[in-house]
């Protein structure tokens, strides 16, 4: 994985110092609440229900064990022993003291980590697939060019205060992994008829109060353009996004009211001032920060030994829902689950993250990743190994078989640490996974995703989720609105309200009959979301409102 | 010195006197051509009425709106030879809009541009436009709600004079010039990005 040179380095610590007078500042009173705000919302820490609540980036979702063990370290001795995986692949303390954010932050600076643009009206931590690098199925490893983004788009000076946030996906598979339709710049790399690098280039994706998928701005575009082009595109939207009303500035609302057309026309007035400029990539440098993800030295298998386990039925549903291919034939990626039941979805606690970067040592060249399903991985184990690595991950309840399945659930913070929340959306999830506790269920039932948000900011994805949950708030009361057939991956759509919301008390038996429709219903082999799409909402709301539409 | 502009790397006394147009409650009308831009941004520019309402002080170095030099163009020939003439804009005005009814952007030693609100980043890409875009070489300065946390970006955005916000330190405001000392990104301060001016290629590997 990427290294820091001197360069990287200085400029975290500068960060650090500069972030630490801030708050100094802000404490003596020089610095009101707002002109703190966007301040400390540039490093990643906000001001929630209990405590502030700091997020740590994890560029592209890559982590080092070593880099884990201080994440660790840092929720034993400044949290409450926990932290939460985000569905960006960054990581959330929630019970920080303020005035521990400058300790806090040099920690994480020795391990060449930071909290820089986490939150704020800037560009954000860039998320990918999770399986770059390894999947059979890559066209072109896409993270390198994400880390050359990452360093033109930290503090990048004119991006500093846009009208709102702006996230940006790269993808260099098939099989998008990496949602790039929904974010505001999303970016697939493919090689094209010449043979070279290049990307299709989305804009004016997002989630959120209003989900729009993205709109191709640009098929093919070099990949040594990248930084010019994105930064015509930002500059555009810099000028022209809405900034008197904060539910109308995102990138997304731009690009429809101009239309792609339009929107593209006045990217490509302002690209060609810069367009070859200084910023433009050239081999060299993409030699050198290509260097840092070069292959391991992967071993041939020795044991061939999987096939001493095939009646152990744990292992092999284990085997089955949380290994994946990887394009060397004698590894596998393995899923470590951070969705047990009992545990909220995308937490892990300090003893659970030690053991995943002790993991990481003993089997994967000690490297971590975090998945936008809030999970992580271990890129590179050896087939021989994988019997071990289940045994020991078990021993701390992070070999739950059910990646991919129901109880996989995707959950913001909600309404238990989120001010902007309408509902609570952890017990949500917990009500469940209760209910559906029986493995051998779940593996009929097969793939579903299943995502739930507290509120309209949507964090839990629930758009693109096949069932997705959202909290709506009925006169100062929690309901949960119900959506059906949205989708990720190339096959990206939104998913459909299918009828007036419930209580807390009524999710686990919705959930229920929407999946006991999908079993009746469904043709041989024929997965959830298929199902959904063939034979339309109207089954599914029978079943769950008794008569069509209206509520029993 | 008792003064809140910063040149440079210097606190200096301020020789311009800047020009603000009056305030008038009548409806202002939207700008035609440009119509789609201002509804998006929510903002009016300046109406003819208050452009003509704006007094033009008679000696010394003086910024006007640039609504109002265009205004006056014919009249102010002289002074403008005589380097007394700079004009300013709004965050929300775009330059592209009278670029045209400049025939050199260089012949004002000073421009402007005031920000209203510390949030609006919009400032930090006009910089960027006047000095890559439109090739503007002489002062660039900041007005408004200007605090020393913007400085940094400002100043690599191609802004080289400021004037702090009157109840903030200028003294300490300079300190955030020095920030950070060797930056990813080219941008219009240094067009060249750090794997171009640093030799990046010293690690050790292991
Ligand atoms: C608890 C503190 C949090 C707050 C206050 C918060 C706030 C917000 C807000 C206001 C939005 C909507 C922005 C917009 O549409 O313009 C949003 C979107 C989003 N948040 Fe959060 N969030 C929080 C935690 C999280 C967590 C824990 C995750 C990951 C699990 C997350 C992931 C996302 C994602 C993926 C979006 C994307 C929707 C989109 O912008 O397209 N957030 N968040
Ligand atoms: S979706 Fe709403 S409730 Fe959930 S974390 Fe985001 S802002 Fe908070």
């Amino acid at each position: 994985m990427y290294k820091y040179d001197a360069v990287d380095q200085k400029l975290v610590d500068e960060r650090v110092s500069q972030y630490e007078g801030q708050l100094t500042r802000y404490l003596k009173k020089e610095l009101s609440d707002e002109e703190f705000r966007p301040l400390r919302l540039q490093n990643g820490l906000y001001i929630q229900r209990h405590a502030p609540m700091l997020r740590v980036a994890i560029p592209y979702g890559l982590l080092s064990s070593r880099q884990l063990r201080k994440l660790s370290d840092i929720a034993d001795k400044y949290d409450r022993g926990y932290g939460h995986f985000s569905t960006r692949q960054n990581i959330q303390f929630n019970w920080p003291k303020l005035e521990d954010t400058p300790k806090i932050l040099k920690e994480l600076a020795s391990v060449e980590m930071h909290a820089i643009q986490t939150s704020g009206n800037c560009i954000r931590n860039i998320t990918t697939d999770q399986f770059s690098g390894v999947t059979p199925d890559e066209i072109v490893d896409p993270r390198y060019v994400a880390e050359i983004i990452r360093q033109w788009s930290t503090f990048h000076p004119e991006f500093a205060l846009l009208p709102r946030k702006f996230k940006i996906a790269v993808t260099g598979s098939n099989k998008d992994r990496a949602i790039v339709q929904a974010h505001d710049i999303g970016l697939e790399f493919f090689i094209n008829k010449q043979n070279k690098m290049a990307i299709k280039v989305w804009v004016g994706g997002g989630l959120g109060r209003t989900p729009i998928l993205g709109s191709v701005i640009n098929e093919e575009l070099p990949w040594e353009h990248i930084l010019t082009y994105s930064e015509a595109i930002l500059r555009v939207y810099n000028l022209y996004g809405r900034r008197d009303n904060m539910y109308k500035a995102r990138i997304k609302i731009l690009v429809k009211a101009l239309g792609i057309d339009h929107f593209r026309e006045l990217v490509e007035q302002e690209w060609k001032f810069i367009k070859d400029g200084p910023n433009t990539i050239d081999e060299s440098e993409l030699k050198r920060v290509a260097s840092f993800f070069t292959d391991p030295p992967y071993k041939e298998s020795s044991k061939h030994n999987l096939n001493d386990y095939v009646d152990n039925k744990a292992f092999k549903q284990w085997l089955d829902r949380c290994t994946h291919p990887h394009k060397n034939k004698a590894y596998r990626s393995v899923t470590l689950s951070l969705k047990a039941t009992h545990q909220a979805p995308g937490d892990a606690t300090s003893e659970q993250m030690r053991l995943v970067a002790d993991l990481a040592d003993q089997y994967s060249f000690s490297e971590i990743r975090v998945s936008h399903e809030q999970n992580l991985i271990l890129a590179d184990v050896q087939e021989d190994d994988l019997f071990g690595l289940w045994e020991q991950a078990k021993s701390k309840n992070l070999a739950t078989p059910n990646i991919g399945l129901l109880t996989d659930i995707i959950c913001c913070p909600g309404g238990d640490f989120c001010s902007l929340a309408n509902a609570k959306s952890i017990p949500i999830a917990e009500s469940i996974q209760e209910v559906f506790d029986d493995m051998d269920y779940l593996h009929d039932i097969g793939e579903i995703d299943l995502n739930i948000s507290g509120c309209m900011n949507a964090c839990g994805h629930h758009h693109v989720g096949h069932i997705g949950i959202l909290g709506v708030d009925k006169d100062g009361s929690e309901w949960y609105q119900v959506t059906l057939g949205g989708n990720q991956g190339n096959f990206a759509s939104i998913g459909k309200v299918i009828g007036p919301s419930f209580s807390a008390e009524e999710m686990p038996t919705v959930i229920t009959k929407i999946i006991e429709t999908y079993t009746t219903e469904r043709h041989a082999d024929e997965s959830f979301i298929d199902c959904a799409v063939r034979i339309g909402l109207d089954p599914f709301k029978v079943n769950v409102y008794g008569v069509k539409g209206d509520k029993s | 010195m008792n003064s809140q502009l910063i040149l440079d790397n210097a606190i200096v006394r301020d020789e311009w006197i800047t020009v603000e147009s009056p305030t008038i409650t009548t409806e202002v009308r939207k700008q035609a051509g440009k119509v789609v831009m201002f509804k998006l941004t929510g903002e009016d520019t300046l109406s003819e009425e208050q452009i003509m309402a704006t007094a033009l002080p008679k000696n010394g170095k003086i910024l006007l709106p640039a609504k109002v030099y265009l205004q006056h163009k014919d009249v102010l020939k002289e002074r403008l030879k005589n380097k007394e003439i700079g004009i300013w804009i709004d965050t929300h005005e775009e330059i592209g809009s009278f670029i045209s009814e400049i025939n050199d952007i260089n012949q004002f030693p000073l421009i402007g541009v005031r920000v209203g609100k510390f949030a609006d980043g919009r400032i930090f890409s006009i910089g960027t436009q006047l000095r890559i875009k439109f090739q503007y070489k002489n002062d660039l300065r900041a007005f408004g709600d200007v605090l020393r946390d913007q400085l940094f970006f400002l100043k690599r955005t191609g802004f080289n004079s400021y004037l702090i916000r009157e109840d903030r330190d200028p003294n300490d405001a300079l300190l955030a010039l020095k920030d950070f000392s060797s930056p990813y990104q080219g941008a219009a301060d240094e067009p060249y990005p750090a794997w171009k001016k640093f030799d990046r290629n010293q690690r050790e590997r292991d």
